[in-house]
């Protein structure tokens, strides 16, 4: 086993191809695609587990309406930066 | 918000953040453990599986008005958010009659967009102003 030297990128997943059956027809593989949101429209709602001073609680983005809501993502705790 | 579990944000806040600054985390450290919502946003990094850092001004009706996406070993910088937040809240407070230029915080020159401003920036707003002072 190769030795990963800790950094805030996390490696690439290396996912084996799915095993394709062979098939009389070639079905279309749907492509999820994700497309950036746009300033100016709505964002997008949702409802979280989360973590808030030492309880657990569900989080809903629309229980913020009426305020000024800073969203950050980031890649994981316990990265460097 | 992360890929990570609530209960893994428990433990950094309680072995690592709480220790930064001396008290709990104030804010809810949100969980998206599949990126199901980092993908609604855009910003969910299928080869790593994780989220890349998305930052998202949300305004009170619910309305993105701003957004920085960077990847993942460069960190943000809050006083901009934070900067930018404001300019927002200035900009909704005037019902869209004023704007902020380039480099504007609190206490810096407002712009009042007007049919007599246009071609005339040059003469009411300097560009030094779009730098931090010394």
């Amino acid at each position: 086993m190769a030795e990963v030297k800790p950094g805030c990128d996390r490696p690439a997943i290396k996912r084996n191809k799915p095993v394709v059956e062979a098939a009389s027809e070639i079905l279309e593989v749907k492509k999820e695609e994700h497309t950036m949101v746009k300033v100016g429209k709505p964002a997008p709602t949702f409802e979280a587990p989360a973590f808030h001073k030492g309880q657990f609680v569900n989080v809903n983005l629309e229980d913020y309406k009426g305020k000024w809501v800073l969203l950050c993502f980031y890649p994981g705790d316990f990265t460097f930066v | 918000m992360s890929v990570d579990s609530h209960f893994v944000h428990k433990m950094w806040n309680d072995h690592e953040l709480s220790k930064m600054i001396g008290k709990d985390i104030p804010f809810p450290m949100l969980s998206d453990q599949d990126g199901y919502i980092g993908k609604m946003y855009g910003i969910y990094d299928e080869d790593s599986g994780v989220e890349t850092r998305g930052r998202f001004i949300i305004d009170p009706d619910g309305i993105i008005q701003g957004f920085e996406v960077l990847t993942p070993p460069v960190g943000r910088n809050v006083s901009e958010s934070i900067r930018q937040v404001k300019a927002f809240q200035l900009v909704r407070e005037s019902k869209g009659t004023k704007a902020t230029p380039s480099g504007w915080k609190p206490g810096k020159k407002v712009l009042e967009p007007s049919p007599d401003l246009v071609g005339r920036v040059w003469e009411v707003w300097s560009v030094k102003e779009a730098f931090d002072q010394e």
